[in-house]
């Protein structure tokens, strides 16, 4: 189906890079007319590095996240864009690859951890046939292979492969299945694994074990890591870059800490100023007032500006491009950009701290 | 209870649990949710009660709010007990406490417009009469939750709102009888962050403006610490309440050694800090099952202030230490110092 776009031919991809999605398009045909849920989104992935993707929700960051394997519903389709991925030498178009080449794909270069760990398993066989499944489905087909790198990779998630592997998935608690279905990624070796809000729905003490997890395979692993979330606080711990994602599209591009430190895009901004934290200061948390657009009828020019403190007319005639800010490798979809740094500085420290005595 | 004095009117509690049980038949066996938990509240005072998933926090709430009838133990309303009236006073005590829900796509009815919502409990409890009055109490509601301008509100339905604007109508309906407490079960965690804060800063205005008592029960220690900046903190685990006290001082510098873990735990919105937070170590990941209780201080099994012979023999009490607040822990209790302290993470 989308084979014409092979044709428009996709660079190659440096040798550190493992992914390069270049001005994705994705459009839902609905009742109401189709919904741009994603729209001309750009962005790199080097080996080894985490890379989040936060935003609220319907600001498409999972449709983005679910059609990086092509797993997106019917109704979804890429209108725009490639998603090239570096394959040992050869770069290839994620966008165009047919049926079976996907299947390759999927699990054995690019692994999706789904939201919901509660769902994602076969409720009617053990853990162990889930495990042979995915592994048959892949071609692995010596059960003893299976058996040896499940109990490896339980082992690397810290469960007990013994019992775990006879248990049925209503008999482990959220956090195993989570661990679970971490290990089951890591099946065949990918070099990325997409986790879609790894650890909402799970209690703090069991949050924590599962970012320390992660950030613990990453290095024995090397893998890279693409995770979407609504909670900053998970960024915070394990990014190396954001992505701010606002009404289907990047409104910001940074490294983690000058997302945090050094937002340059009003919503991010925003973002942070609406998060209370328990240790340190409280600082002035303040919610974003309005809310988000219909994405059948968006504003005219950018889309925050309804709800932008910064906005002026020019906001309105044109949606702005990501532009360079101040700081290096680092850019925001806002021509008010200066007036954010003005007001937000340079210093190593939370926005909210930082505007404690601003309005 | 002096934690609570300055808060308490004239040292009256409005609402109070009293060493309150509540057990559930499961299959494997009778379960206590909620065990022995005693908790007093003054008016327009603002709690939180926070606590991992299968504390009984949510328990905890439906039993002061008499949807559940403890096992054993009182539910104190104005110093009545309420599970003994009956007639007017029963009823008075209905409309005095009412829950938000935590879910507002599931607990606004999807045919009703918000109109037909806010209107119906106005007419049961005689609050209005005849179509205009509804109307213009319906009206005075959205405006006090923020829904402007009115008129518009009034004739959507739940689908057409946002989860944000819902909440809002959840807490406009719960107004509409005018509540002297409100239980608000994680009522702001399905909402999108952005507009968290102007909730939580909503039902605290309605305390101050309208001196209504609010619960707010969430697992986000960080909603409950901006919440609570002026009142208490209970921090449950296993059906107790392990720790009570001020804001400041449960999230600030924690007594119990599982609140010290809980908020050493908490992934923070700041780089920095929260890739260098010292972590509390535990002995065990593993929640014990509420079917098979460990003896003496539940916690003992995962906790690293854990004494053999003292903390797996006997149940620590939820008492007063110096600094105010009210500690379920031996060892924090005879060392008298919190343990965020004994375990190096202050």
């Amino acid at each position: 189906m989308p084979t014409k776009r092979a044709s428009a031919a996709p660079q190659q991809l440096e040798a550190d890079q493992v992914l390069s999605v270049r001005g994705l398009s994705i459009a839902y045909s609905t009742r109401r007319g189709p919904v741009q849920a994603v729209r001309d989104v750009s962005f790199d992935l080097r080996r080894g590095e985490t890379l989040a993707i936060i935003g609220e929700s319907g600001s498409g960051k999972t449709t983005l996240a679910v059609s990086l394997i092509r797993l997106s519903p019917r109704t979804a389709k890429i209108t725009k864009g490639h998603i090239l991925y570096r394959k040992e030498d050869e770069t290839i178009d994620v966008a165009s690859l047919g049926d079976s080449d996907l299947r390759e794909f999927r699990w054995s270069e690019c692994a999706m951890v789904f939201q919901a760990a509660l769902n994602s398993f076969n409720p009617v066989i053990s853990i162990w046939e889930q495990f042979l499944d995915t592994a048959r489905a892949h071609g692995m087909m010596d059960a003893k292979h299976v058996r040896s790198r499940a109990g490896e990779l339980l082992g690397l998630v810290n469960l007990d492969p013994e019992r775990v592997l006879r248990a049925f998935p209503h008999e482990l608690s959220g956090g195993m299945k989570q661990r679970v279905l971490i290990a089951l990624s890591l099946l065949l070796k990918p070099s990325i694994i997409i986790l879609d809000e790894p650890t909402t729905a799970l209690d703090i003490l069991t949050q924590r074990a599962i970012i320390d997890l992660l950030r613990r395979l990453r290095e024995q692993l090397g893998f890279s890591m693409i995770f979407i979330s609504h909670d900053l606080s998970l960024a915070a711990e394990l990014a190396d870059r954001v992505l701010t994602m606002y009404a289907g599209t990047v409104v910001e591009r940074a490294s983690v800490k000058d997302l945090f430190y050094r937002p340059r895009h009003p919503y991010s901004m925003g973002l942070l100023r609406a998060v209370p934290r328990v240790s340190g200061a409280l600082g002035n948390v303040v919610s974003i007032a309005g809310s988000p657009p219909d994405l059948i009828n968006l504003p005219g020019g950018c889309t925050y500006s309804p709800r932008c403190p910064f906005v002026i007319d020019e906001c309105k005639l044109r949606e702005p491009d990501l532009l360079a800010v101040d700081t290096p490798n680092h850019d925001a979809r806002c021509i008010r950009w200066k007036h954010v740094a003005e007001l937000v500085g340079k210093e190593e420290a939370v926005v909210a701290e930082k505007l404690g005595a601003a309005t | 209870m002096t934690a609570s004095g300055d808060i308490t009117v004239a040292g009256k509690p409005l609402i109070e649990l009293v060493s309150v049980t509540r057990e559930f038949k499961t299959p494997g066996g009778a379960i206590k949710a909620v065990d022995r938990v005693s908790l007093a509240l003054g008016q327009s005072e603002a709690m939180c009660l926070v606590g991992e998933s299968g504390c009984g926090k949510t328990t905890t709430g439906r039993l002061l709010a008499g949807l559940l009838r403890p096992t054993s133990g009182q539910l104190l309303f104005e110093g009545k007990d309420v599970w003994t009236t009956k007639g007017d006073e029963l009823a008075r005590f209905r409309r005095s406490v009412q829950l938000v829900h935590q879910d507002p796509y599931a607990s606004l009815n999807p045919i009703r417009t918000v109109y037909q919502t806010l209107s119906a409990p106005l007419f049961r409890h005689g609050k209005a009469r005849g179509r205009r009055a509804a109307i213009g109490a319906a009206t005075e509601l959205l405006q006090r939750v923020g829904l402007t301008p009115p008129a518009d509100f009034l004739v959507k339905y739940p689908h057409q709102l946002s989860g944000g604007q819902r909440q809002r109508v959840s807490i406009a309906r719960a107004l509409s009888v005018d509540p002297r407490v409100i239980v608000a079960d994680e009522a702001v965690s399905m909402v999108d962050v952005s507009i968290r804060i102007s909730l939580l800063n909503l039902l605290l205005a309605l305390r101050d403006e309208f001196r209504v008592t609010i619960v707010l029960i969430t697992h986000d220690l960080a909603v409950a610490r901006y919440f609570a900046l002026r009142g208490r903190i209970g921090v449950m685990y296993l059906g107790r309440v392990v720790e009570l006290g001020t804001s400041e001082l449960v999230v600030g510098d924690p007594a119990h050694p599982y609140s010290a873990a809980l908020v050493a735990a908490i992934p923070e919105a700041d780089p920095t800090l929260t890739r260098s937070k010292e972590r509390v170590e535990l002995r065990s990941a593993e929640v014990p099952s509420l079917l098979r209780l460990p003896s003496g201080c539940t916690f003992h099994p995962r906790c690293p202030l854990f004494e053999e012979g003292l903390c797996d023999v006997q149940v620590p009490e939820l008492l007063p230490i110096p600094d105010g607040r009210q500690v379920a822990c031996h060892v924090a209790a005879r060392e008298r110092a919190p343990a965020a302290e004994l375990l190096g993470v202050r």
